[in-house]
């Protein structure tokens, strides 16, 4: 076995475990906590696939800013009971069957998918550099990129509107 | 890759991390003395000529003292915040380069631990993910006051940060490169950025206070307020790594002041030492004149620490997201005018 796949293959490893331990812990900050290591080795996957940028804007997002925030939310609301109320069978009900009808999605799409891509070719571009990645960002993806932060103002000013309080009237 | 290269880096590894180590140790020795200095005192003298050996007795000290532990239900946890806050310290190290070229032994050793294509964002990474080390000791700890501790710590550390991104971009679109090796090659002499985009490098220094949680952005350990802040229920080493952590956090930000804005290893009239002397005289200078202004920096944070107050926390935020954001981003719009300035002129008909 090379050492990438022996890399690959301890980092899928602990991608999966983390991954279920997260759904499966029941403190939420320990729950919490497995995500951000989920986050970190999923960044690990993206070294391997050598795209440097990816990776680190990868952590700097999500375990930086997004996850640290989640924290926040739950430290500040002290959410962190250990003993879950238990739910009515209703719900537990329709969580099962709402498990199983997207599992039956999910593998009839992987049974009918079909790569895309048959064949990767080598574009003889080194696409972990930044100059090439911006370049190719802001000319040929020029539109989706633009449309991408539009969207992101969007969700950013709703939620300075959702928050603030309204002005009861005199 | 060949054998030499390995050991080359390890050395390379072994040596930043050792000077790390005692640049931290001697911050703290540094500080009671500046501190003493500005209030016409004397400070530490009695441990070593001159209080030299300051720092080995505290090391010695918080080694022998006992440890105690709040009843927390998260020991391991607990033991992990101190272990993060101190690794991510020493991590930023690896992409700063801490000289040019060296030729020895008929090969050129090249005095960066690595040279990757996105040295500045991995930068700001690491200092991201510093900010769990304060957030789980201080839930971890089980007590209140260290828990707000950590929360004013860490949204005050994601707070500045943006501004910092923000400030960093200005010089980002002036030097085109996010390798740190390529920012100070292109300063020779004394064509420092600092004197293209000072703005940029007084939000930088503002942000760096920030996140290093320095005064007057100290509010972390607000004494009269939070007792001691997220480190309240850690004693012995675990607390010592806290503070080592703090003192490295600060050397490395110096560091990456002086290679970003203030020209690195270069120097005034180094291209004539490296045809009189030669290059590997030229570049211990280089070394020796980017330690001082490594020194120069700790000893600005220092000197802060003693002239002005610490804020209140609505100030705080005040600054960071009304004042340092807008200004950043008034900087990012200046720099790209000038960088298009001949193109705006065509468009506009001159």
């Amino acid at each position: 076995m090379s050492t990438i796949l022996i890399i690959f293959c301890v980092l899928a490893a602990v991608t999966v475990l983390t991954a279920f331990l997260t759904i499966f812990s029941r403190n939420p900050i320990h729950s919490a906590l497995y995500l951000v290591i989920c986050f970190f080795s999923i960044a690990g996957h993206y070294l391997l696939l050598n795209s440097q940028f990816l990776a680190v804007v990868h952590i700097i997002v999500y375990s930086g800013a997004i996850m640290i925030l989640f924290l926040f939310t739950i430290m500040l609301m002290n959410l962190n009971k250990e003993n879950e109320v238990h739910k009515p069978r209703i719900t537990r009900l329709g969580a099962i069957v709402s498990f199983c009808l997207i599992c039956l999605v999910l593998l009839t799409v992987f049974i009918n998918s079909k790569p895309i891509v048959g064949e990767y070719i080598s574009t003889g571009d080194d696409y972990q550099s930044i100059k090439v990645l911006g370049k190719v960002l802001l000319n040929e993806y020029m539109v989706p990129f633009e449309f991408a932060s539009i969207l992101l103002l969007v969700a950013m000013i709703g939620t300075v509107l959702l928050s603030k309080k309204e002005k009861t009237e005199k | 890759m060949d054998s030499s290269i390995i050991i080359e880096k390890s050395v390379i590894i072994l040596v930043v991390f050792a000077i790390t180590m005692v640049m931290a140790m001697y911050s703290t020795l540094a500080e009671r003395k500046v501190a003493a200095w500005l209030q016409d005192r004397i400070g530490p003298n009695r441990a070593g000529k001159g209080g030299l050996l300051q720092p080995l007795a505290d090391g010695l000290k918080l080694f022998s003292k006992e440890e105690f532990e709040p009843n927390t239900p998260n020991r391991f946890l607990f033991f992990v915040g101190p272990a993060i806050a101190m690794s991510t310290a020493l991590m930023t190290s690896a992409v700063i380069p801490w000289g040019d070229r060296f030729h020895l032994f008929g090969r050129d050793i090249i005095l960066q631990a690595t040279d990757i294509d996105v040295a500045l964002l991995y930068v700001i990474g690491v200092m991201s993910v510093g900010v769990y080390g304060i957030m789980i000791g201080g839930w971890a700890s089980n007590n209140k006051f260290s828990l707000m501790g950590a929360v004013r710590a860490a949204s005050q550390m994601i707070s500045y940060e943006v501004a910092m991104g923000l400030s960093i971009i200005a010089l980002l679109m002036m030097t085109g490169t996010l390798s740190l090796r390529e920012i100070s090659a292109q300063q020779p002499g004394m064509h420092w950025n600092v004197f293209y985009q000072p703005l940029s490098f007084f939000i930088f220094l503002i942000c760096a206070f920030a996140e290093t949680n320095r005064t007057p952005f100290d509010l972390a350990e607000c004494e009269t307020e939070l007792i001691g802040g997220y480190h309240t229920e850690y004693s012995s080493m675990k607390m010592g790594f806290y503070l080592f952590a703090e003192y490295a956090n600060m050397f490395i930000s110096s560091t990456i002041l002086a290679v970003l804005f203030f020209g690195g290893y270069n120097y005034p009239g180094m291209s004539s030492a490296v045809e009189n002397w030669g290059v590997n005289i030229a570049n211990v200078i280089g070394i020796a004149v980017l330690f001082a202004k490594i020194c120069g920096f700790i000893f600005l944070y220092m000197w802060v620490r003693w002239t002005i107050p610490r804020f209140r926390y609505d100030q705080l935020m005040h600054l960071g997201w009304r004042i340092l954001i807008p200004l950043s981003i008034i900087n990012i719009i200046i720099t790209g005018i000038v960088i298009l300035r001949a193109e705006i002129a065509i468009y506009l008909g001159f």
